[in-house]
């Protein structure tokens, strides 16, 4: 099979247009340096067969390690079971290849699949209205600030410190471009945010106030009614970060008076993978739906007075009104927004709610198993957590990591990772795979590595 | 189509002095190209504008346009009614359709306006 789409003959006519002898000409501008560095890297093998490739790739693939690892990593990122019927749904290639479902009189699947995922985010959410998904949670909090600040017209971004580190930066990244004032509430010695310091904080110029619960250290915002009086009597927006699988035993952001919901949905049936692709789930209050940035699929009656689906709302988009567009986002996750959709209409209620659970009490077991069995280990914020808490060590926690994972655990997140300053604390994480055999194992490894 | 008692601006709004304010709407030949307005952003009150300046924009089935404010002032009024009923854009743009009122900043810009007969010969039609 021809790889290389264009002839010979192709290629001199393009040349001759341009006015060049040789390709050589043509790329004469990059640096002999970079061409010759390029040449020694593109060393090809010649061609081998079919099965050789194969045979060759699984090798490759053979190296991975991981599969038969103990995995106590989080933070935002969550290893649930995936029941089966969600890849199978999401393999049909109706569902798999489609792209782009402008056309509601070919894309009725695929557009009612989106309805139903934001049915669905609302119902956990308690949110009024949800968009057909955003990339990450780090787009999603970034687009739910820009989404404040076209409501209220300010332009300062409260942020609590308890937010991921890479939400942040994402946003931070956002906001270069942009002539907004970023500033970050710090958490107290419990590890949730400063109620006074917010009060202090927060003024006629706070367009919207940040927070994440569970927070990135796992742990549990105890006063979150108080935090959402003092933005809403600040007439900010209130934007309320949330863990999906953790509402099965929360209460939903709407009953904080959230304004714009963020989540980052990859633990709702998607498998943790380097780069992703994840799921920004966004959803907010009906009045600001104008605002929202992205796609949303609207439910409509066809000319025979039949139920049908379409994209609404365009007006909003980049493709409609380019540069005023709500966001530069013209395009969702519809792939991972559907493994959500499958993975919460497959669990439901119930279901969810035992996950939840089984998170919860994995965690806490892990939690009292530690602190009794072993010496020299405290928990950095004694608070309220759901499924994660932060341990603090004698000696540095990337020599403990290390030493489990040539065990094969991987015991956690040492916090070196965000802040370096923190060079004794490990984040652990827990959910319903961690059986409780493989907390003991745990355990027992992390008594040893501490002797 | 195109009342004597205002003046018309070439991107196709109008402005009608009363005392020393002025009502701001888009010409009955906007809203015709348009077509069927289906939301408006309307301006917050008390925003000060420049003449040229984006005070609103209107939605129709399939597109987005921008609205300018054709004299410099300070928003005083915004029509509420057209939140709920964006169409009186559409169906009565001289009187029920009106988008703000204006506080204006300087008289000579109005009469820099096009009058009726002008706007009509801008727009082809005499």
């Amino acid at each position: 099979m021809p790889y290389f789409p264009h002839t010979p003959k192709e290629i001199e006519e393009m040349l001759s247009f341009l006015g060049k002898k040789s390709i050589e000409e043509l790329f004469e501008d990059i640096p002999d340096e970079i061409k010759k560095r390029a040449k020694e890297n593109f060393k090809l093998p010649p061609p081998i067969s079919e099965i050789e490739i194969y045979k060759y790739i699984e090798e490759i693939s053979n190296k991975n390690e991981g599969k038969d690892y103990l995995l106590f990593m989080g933070a935002g990122v969550y290893n649930h079971y995936i029941p089966p019927l969600v890849k199978k749904i999401i393999s049909y290639p109706t569902f798999y290849t489609s792209y782009t479902p402008y056309q509601p009189e070919i894309s009725q699947g695929i557009l009612q699949a989106m309805f139903e995922y934001q049915s669905l985010i609302c119902d956990l959410t308690g949110m009024e209205v949800a968009n057909a998904s955003l990339y990450e949670a780090g787009s999603g909090t970034a687009e739910a600030s820009l989404m404040a600040y076209r409501i209220n017209g300010r332009r300062e971004i409260l942020i609590s410190q308890g937010v991921h580190p890479e939400y942040k930066e994402v946003l931070k990244t956002y906001l270069n471009a942009l002539d907004l004032i970023y500033k970050e509430i710090p958490i107290n010695e419990r590890g949730e945010t400063d109620i006074n310091f917010l009060e202090k904080e927060i003024s006629e110029n706070t367009t919207c106030f940040i927070i994440q619960n569970p927070n990135f250290f796992g742990v549990i915002e105890s006063r979150l009614n108080e935090i959402s009086e003092i933005v809403h009597k600040n007439d900010s927006i209130f934007i309320y970060i949330f863990y999906p699988i953790a509402l099965g035993i929360l209460k939903p952001p709407s009953d904080y008076n959230a304004d714009i919901a963020v989540a980052e949905g990859q633990c709702l049936g998607t498998p943790i993978s380097f780069g992703g692709p994840y799921l920004g789930i966004l959803a907010t209050k009906y009045k600001f739906i104008r605002q929202i940035p992205g796609r949303l699929v609207g439910e409509t009656k066809d000319i025979e007075g039949k139920r049908g689906f379409v994209l609404t709302l365009q007006t909003r988009e980049q493709h409609i009104r380019r540069a005023k567009a709500t966001s530069n986002i013209c395009s969702n996750e519809a792939l991972t927004a559907l493994s959500a959709v499958v993975y919460l209409a497959l669990l439901g209620k119930k279901g969810i709610k035992r996950i939840a659970e089984l998170c919860f009490d994995r965690a806490h077991y892990a939690k009292r198993k530690i602190l009794e069995e072993i010496k020299n280990v405290e928990l950095t914020y004694p608070s309220y957590f759901f499924n994660e808490f932060v341990l603090k060590f004698p000696k540095p926690a990337y020599e403990i990591f290390n030493k489990l994972k040539e065990k094969k655990i991987l015991a956690g997140i040492p916090l070196e990772k965000f802040f370096p300053d923190r060079k004794k604390e490990l984040l652990l994480s827990f959910t319903e795979m961690n059986i409780k055999k493989e907390i003991d194992i745990l355990v027992d490894n992390l008594r040893e590595a501490l002797k | 189509m195109y009342p004597t008692d205002r003046r018309y601006s070439k991107d196709h709004e109008w402005a009608k002095m009363e005392n020393k304010n002025a009502i701001i709407g888009i010409t009955y030949y906007a809203q015709k190209e348009l077509g069927d307005i289906v939301y408006i952003d309307l301006p917050q009150i008390g925003k000060e504008v420049k003449k040229g300046e984006v005070i609103a924009v209107v939605e129709s089935v399939k597109s987005a346009s921008d609205i300018y404010s054709p004299l410099s002032g300070k928003i005083i009024k915004i029509n509420e009614v057209l939140k709920e009923k964006p169409e009186l854009l559409n169906e009565d743009p001289y009187n029920n359709g009106w988008i703000a009122i204006l506080e204006v900043l300087n008289p000579d810009e109005y009469n820099e306006l096009l009058s009726s007969d002008e706007y009509r010969s801008l727009i082809g039609e005499s």
